[in-house]
């Protein structure tokens, strides 16, 4: 088990995830709950992310696949149980710690979140700029090198967001995650408005980063096509308002062929895409 | 026999209630939220850039409204207290009365208006848009803590130039005053100024000065607290800018009163004796 000094003595460049460390848990969440006002959107989740691996979270509009990634991330803070890194309660890190670690993570937001008002070149050196001291021509060459890593051109670092499409957004956005080198890399809804061969650009773009050097990847995605192509392990979500007393919220987890070969229906009515019995509460 | 409990009627005691709980809960997060500026502030100043780039937009870019309703509120004040100065055969000491009204009152006051209305309201749209949109979930993302990275510079833009612009608009509300003055209501420039050099001191144009930086502290704190915690979706961000817009409008009256009360007892505190004017 990694001591809270070891967590703690992390650098931005200085990576301790050299893939000796595959296996390991990386993120956990331990009995996890978390409420907006009075509404409940998850109840005593407990997760385990081990380093090296690709997690699909995926399950219906609204039952918490988001809120589970910011609470992975610390963007959110949970309304009772921990979130661990390193096996280390994030509670107990002071606030300049939060956010030295919290470089070790990369976050693509789901409608990509580029900075409105910076153009390409400055979204994607944002990061640099705010966490080093690296030169301005050292920094354009990387930038540069990130826009092509994600197959744009360097010509876009001049465009706005404005003046992006939906993918090119997620791609820009994509490189700016990238820019930092993190350990683990959180994509929310990656594919999700994007036309089918965009989405396997972008899946292929989320195998390409974890062949290059080890990285830990969560991915929320409803894209089934996702699922088969970069998912090591699947966690299935279920909203709260469907389930039983007593049970979990998390109704699946195992390899992506086996949520296809699942016989609980509420796994395979989502992987496949059938409303089944569900279509009488709409017909309702 | 049923003993199912009956839930009490809402009442007009429960809705004063509710709102009276709510209001004090805003007031609490706004304060608790000023401490959190002021510890990040204090940890040390962001980029320069960042915090030029504000100063520009609150600063420069307001100029010219403050400008224009300057120099309209000076020549008003003529045309209003004219009538009523030419009445008492006093008409030279309309400038120590429009002199007076702008650099105490008015000027600070409009220049915090003005600012409410351009850049408070703005300023909330915008973050409450960089929140939906969860730019501020990435800024944290980044590495930036978003009150250093958007409060801090919008605190010191609006708390630093706040004072700028109400001279200007003072400065301009009493040219305005006088052109009116001299030029269409025929009293003579040179007893108009002997008057208001008379009446106006120079504590008047400081405290004035003073004030507006209570105006510009709330203005921006109102504004980035409303951005921060505004609704989802396009609704939300309007309700966010309108809001931070009357908060702000109601703020700065309520300081103009508590601040007016507490510097004149200072003045009288200070140099016993009747009031300069009255």
């Amino acid at each position: 088990m990694t001591s809270p000094s070891a967590t703690t003595q992390h650098e931005p460049f200085d990576h301790p995830f050299t893939g000796d460390e595959f296996g390991q848990p990386i993120i956990r969440l331990d009995g996890v709950s978390k409420q907006f006002g009075g509404h409940e959107v998850l109840r005593d989740i407990s997760l385990t992310i081990r380093a090296g691996d690709t997690v699909c979270l995926i399950g219906e509009s609204g039952c918490g696949k988001s809120v589970t990634m910011k609470l992975m991330a610390s963007l959110l803070k949970p309304t009772s149980g921990h979130v661990l890194w390193d096996e280390v309660p994030i509670d107990e890190r002071s606030d300049e710690e939060l956010v030295r670690d919290r470089l070790r993570f990369g976050y693509l937001f789901q409608g990509a979140a580029l900075f409105d008002s910076m153009n390409v070149f400055e979204n994607v050196a944002f990061g640099l700029r705010q966490n080093t001291k690296m030169s301005e021509t050292f920094m354009r060459d990387i930038v540069a090198q990130r826009l092509m890593d994600v197959g744009l051109t360097p010509a876009t670092a001049d465009k706005m967001p404005s003046e992006l499409s939906g993918g090119m957004k997620k791609r820009v956005g994509l490189a700016r995650t990238l820019a930092l080198m993190p350990d683990i890399i959180l994509y929310d809804e990656p594919t999700t408005g994007l036309d089918p061969i965009m989405i396997d650009v972008i899946n292929n773009l989320i195998l390409k980063t974890r062949k290059r050097r080890p990285v830990t990847s969560v991915v929320v995605t409803h894209e089934m096509t996702t699922v088969r192509k970069v998912a090591d392990r699947v966690v299935m979500f279920y909203p709260l308002s469907r389930l039983q007393p007593g049970e979990s919220q998390i109704v699946f987890e195992g390899t992506p062929e086996q949520a296809f070969d699942s016989s609980d229906p509420r796994v395979w009515q989502f992987v496949y895409g059938e409303a089944g019995e569900r279509m009488q509460e709409f017909a309702a | 026999m049923s003993t199912a409990t009956v839930p009490p009627r809402a009442s007009i005691v429960h809705a004063v209630g509710r709102s009276t709980i709510g209001f004090v809960g805003t007031v609490g997060d706004l304060v608790l939220f000023s401490l959190e500026m002021l510890r990040w502030l204090l940890r040390g100043l962001p980029r320069r850039s960042v915090v030029l780039q504000n100063m520009y937009e609150v600063g420069v870019r307001s100029i010219p409204v403050v400008l224009i309703t300057g120099l309209f509120i000076g020549m008003v004040l003529a045309i209003q207290g004219y009538a009523q100065f030419a009445l008492l055969k006093m008409e030279t000491r309309l400038g120590a009365v429009i002199n007076m009204a702008l650099v105490a009152e008015l000027g600070p006051t409009l220049a915090a208006t003005m600012l409410a209305g351009r850049v408070g309201s703005a300023m909330a749209a915008e973050l409450g848009t960089m929140r939906v949109t969860e730019q501020i979930d990435a800024l944290r993302a980044l590495g930036a803590n978003p009150i250093q990275y958007l409060v801090v510079p919008r605190f010191l833009a609006c708390f630093l130039l706040i004072p700028m612009l109400t001279a200007i608009a003072d400065g301009i509300g009493v040219v305005g005053g006088w052109l009116l003055s001299t030029t269409s209501l025929d009293i003579d420039s040179t007893y108009y100024w002997h008057h208001s050099k008379a009446y106006v001191t120079a504590w008047d144009v400081w405290t004035g000065l003073l004030k507006s930086m209570f105006f510009g502290a709330a203005i921006s704190m109102i504004a980035c607290y409303q951005g921060f915690h505004c609704g989802a979706g396009a609704e939300g961000v309007g309700r966010a800018a309108t809001s931070a817009f009357v908060l702000s409008f109601v703020a700065i009256l309520v300081l103009d009163f508590f601040l007016g009360m507490f510097l004149n007892e200072l003045y009288r505190t200070i140099w016993p004796g009747p009031a300069s004017f009255v």
